[in-house]
C-alpha cells in the first residue's frame, strides 16, 4: 500500500515540478504580451502576440490575400513590415525578390507577432472583408464557363470599385482535402451591394474551378473575401477607352460597363473581345444591349478558330489583329486589358507599337 | 574502477559515438543533414539537451528513484523529463533564434524522441557513472552527435553536384555515406575503449 502511495506521490511530484517549470517558462519566455500593430502610420490596434501576422490580422477583420491558407506556399500574403519583423526566415526567401527585401516586404503568414510592428498595407486591402453568402443561380455560359450569382447572407454590404476581384473559398471536397482561396473578378454592377456575380472558367486540375464546376449547386453556402485589386477605370481622365479581353476576362469589363451606364460616362469606348468560335462569345447579347444604351460604346468581337466557310461576318483572328486594324495611334487613349498572361503580353506589345505608354495601359492578369 | 571523466568524454565523441558506433538518433540525423548550417544548429540543440538531461536524470535517478526503490520507473521519468526539457529549449530557440527555429522545423520537437538522448540516460545508469562522469558523458555524446551530423552535412553538400545514380539519390546514398563514416570512426577505436 505505502509502495503505491509513494510511487504515485513521486511520479506526481516530478510531473508537477516539470509542469510548474514549463508554465513559468510559458509565462516569461513564450509570452510576447500585448503588441501594438500600426498600419500605414495611421490605424493602430493592440493584439496578443505569439501568432502569425496573417492570422492576427484576420482576427482584426483585416484580410490580406492568401491562396494557400497560411502555409507559405502561395506567396500572396506579402506586406511591408517596417519594424518588428526580425530577420527574413528561410521559408520566405523563395518568394521575396531583391526589390521586395529593400522595401521590407515579408510574408505575413510566416512572420510572428513578437513585438510592436509598423506595417505598410495598400489602402484598398484594408477595405477587404469576409462575407458569408449563398449561390442564388448558376448559368452555363458555355461548356467550360459558368456564371454565378451569389447573394450575401450575413447582412453585410459589399462596396467595390468595378474591376476589382474577390477571393472565393472552396471548402474541402472529394479529391481536395484542404480549403483553398482563388481570386475571381467581380462581374456585377457595383451598385448592387447585397449580391455579386462571377464568371468562372473551368481550368483542368484547378482546385477552385473544379469545385465550382463539379460540386457547386444552387442554394449552396459559400464564403468569399475582398474586394482586392487596383484594376479599375481611371475616372479623372476623359480619354477614349480601349477595352481588351478574352474568355473570362470579360468579367471586370462587364462591371466597368455597368459603371459607365450608371454614372453616364460617355467617353468613346471600344471593346475588343477575343474568343475561339461564335458560341464562346459569352454574354454577347448583353454587350449588344450596352451598345444601345451607351451611345459611344462599340463591341467588337474577334474569333480565332473559324473554318474558312463559316458565315461569321465580324472580325477574324486574335485581339492583337483587331488592335492593328482599328487603332491608329495612342493619342488620347487609355487601354484596359484583362485575360491570360499570354494574351496580355502580346496585346501590350502591340499597343506599345502603336505608341501607348505604360502609364495608359492598365491590366488585370488572370494567372 | 573509476574511469576518468575526460576519458569518457573523448570516448563518447570518437570511439563510442552515439550515431556512428551505436546507431542511435538516426531519424533527424538523416533528415536535417542537408545543410551544414542547420545541421550545426540541431547539433547544438542536441548537445544542450543531452548535457542538461543527463545531469537532471542522474540527479532524479540517484536522489529520488533509488532511495525509494523506484528504479523501474526510470523509462517514464526519463522520458517526461526529456520532453519537458525539449519543450523549454523549443521556447527559448523560438524566442531568441527564430531563423534557426524555422529551419529546424519539426525536428526540434522531435529531439524528444531522439533515441540518442534516452540512450545516454540509460547507458549512464547501466554503466553506473557518477554525476561528473554522467555530465561529461552527456556533453561528449552531444558533441559527437553534432560532429557526425555536421560532417555528414558537409559531405552531402559536396555530393549535391555529383552524378549519383538515380535510385540512390537522397536517403539511399546518405545511408551509404553513414556506413562509410562509421567504418572510418572504427579507426579511433584504439584510442579509448569504454563500455
Amino acid at each position: 500500500m505505502t509502495q503505491i502511495v509513494i510511487t504515485v506521490g513521486i511520479m506526481s511530484s516530478i510531473s508537477g515540478v516539470l509542469a510548474l517549470m514549463l508554465t513559468l517558462a510559458n509565462q516569461y519566455i513564450a509570452n510576447y504580451g500585448e503588441c501594438t500593430i500600426t498600419i500605414n502610420q495611421d490605424k493602430e490596434f493592440v493584439v496578443e502576440g505569439g501568432s502569425t501576422l496573417l492570422s492576427t490580422l484576420n482576427e482584426q477583420e483585416l484580410f490580406l490575400p492568401s491562396a494557400c491558407g497560411g502555409k507559405g506556399t502561395c506567396g500572396l500574403c506579402k506586406c511591408a513590415i517596417h519594424e518588428g519583423a526580425g530577420p527574413v526566415l528561410p521559408t520566405e526567401t523563395s518568394f521575396l525578390t531583391e526589390e521586395d527585401k529593400e522595401k521590407n516586404i515579408r510574408l505575413s503568414c510566416q512572420v510572428k507577432v513578437k513585438s510592436d510592428m509598423q506595417l505598410g498595407i495598400p489602402e484598398d486591402l484594408l477595405n477587404a472583408r469576409k462575407y458569408e453568402a449563398v449561390v442564388e443561380s448558376i448559368k452555363e455560359l458555355t461548356d467550360t464557363i459558368r456564371f454565378l450569382r451569389i447573394k450575401i447572407t450575413d447582412n453585410q454590404e459589399i462596396d467595390f470599385i468595378p474591376g476589382q476581384y474577390v477571393q472565393l473559398l472552396a471548402p474541402p471536397y472529394p479529391g481536395n482535402p484542404e480549403e483553398v482561396f482563388r481570386a475571381y473578378s467581380l462581374a456585377s454592377s457595383s451598385s448592387e451591394k447585397d449580391s455579386i456575380e462571377l464568371i468562372i472558367g473551368y481550368v483542368e486540375e484547378g482546385l477552385v474551378t473544379t469545385y465550382v464546376h463539379q460540386f457547386l449547386e444552387e442554394g449552396d453556402q459559400v464564403s468569399f473575401n475582398g474586394p482586392f485589386g487596383d484594376f479599375y477605370l481611371q475616372k479623372d481622365s476623359d480619354t477614349e477607352i480601349v477595352l481588351i479581353a478574352v474568355g473570362t476576362g470579360l468579367a471586370p469589363i462587364r462591371s466597368i460597363l455597368y459603371q459607365m451606364k450608371e454614372e453616364s460616362i460617355d467617353r468613346k469606348t471600344t471593346f475588343f473581345f477575343g474568343a475561339k468560335t461564335e458560341k464562346d462569345l459569352v454574354l454577347a447579347d448583353e454587350m449588344r444591349e450596352f451598345e444601345e444604351i451607351l451611345p459611344n460604346f462599340s463591341y467588337k468581337p474577334v474569333l480565332s478558330r473559324l473554318k474558312d466557310d463559316d458565315p461569321w461576318e465580324g472580325d477574324r483572328g486574335r485581339v492583337t489583329d483587331s488592335i492593328e486594324k482599328y487603332i491608329d495611334d495612342a493619342e488620347n487613349k487609355e487601354a484596359y486589358l484583362c485575360g491570360s498572361p499570354v494574351m496580355i503580353e502580346s496585346a501590350v506589345e502591340k499597343l506599345k507599337e502603336k505608341g501607348f505608354t505604360d502609364e495608359v495601359i492598365f491590366y488585370d492578369e488572370f494567372g | 574502477m573509476e574511469i576518468n571523466p575526460l576519458v569518457i568524454f573523448m570516448a563518447s565523441i570518437f570511439t563510442n559515438n552515439m550515431i556512428l558506433a551505436n546507431f542511435l538518433g538516426m531519424c533527424s540525423f538523416i533528415a536535417v543533414s542537408k545543410e551544414i548550417k542547420t545541421a550545426w544548429g540541431l547539433g547544438q540543440a542536441v548537445t544542450f539537451v543531452l548535457t542538461g538531461t543527463s545531469i537532471l536524470n542522474y540527479l532524479i535517478y540517484h536522489h529520488i528513484l533509488v532511495p525509494y526503490d523506484l528504479e523501474y520507473l526510470r523509462f517514464i521519468v526519463f522520458i517526461i523529463l526529456i520532453a519537458a526539457f525539449v519543450q523549454l529549449v523549443e521556447m527559448i530557440v523560438e524566442r531568441y533564434v527564430p531563423t534557426l527555429y524555422y529551419s529546424l522545423g519539426i525536428f526540434l520537437p522531435l529531439i524528444t524522441v531522439n533515441c540518442a538522448i534516452l540512450g545516454v540516460s540509460l547507458f549512464m545508469v547501466i554503466r553506473d557513472y557518477n554525476l561528473i562522469q554522467s555530465a561529461f558523458f552527456g556533453l561528449g555524446s552531444g558533441i559527437g552527435w553534432a560532429l557526425a551530423i555536421v560532417a555528414l552535412a558537409g559531405i552531402r553538400q559536396k555530393i549535391k553536384s555529383a552524378p549519383v545514380p538515380q535510385g540512390l539519390e537522397g536517403p539511399g546514398i546518405t545511408l551509404i555515406i553513414i556506413g562509410l563514416m562509421a567504418l572510418a570512426f572504427i579507426g579511433f577505436s584504439g584510442i579509448a575503449n569504454v563500455q
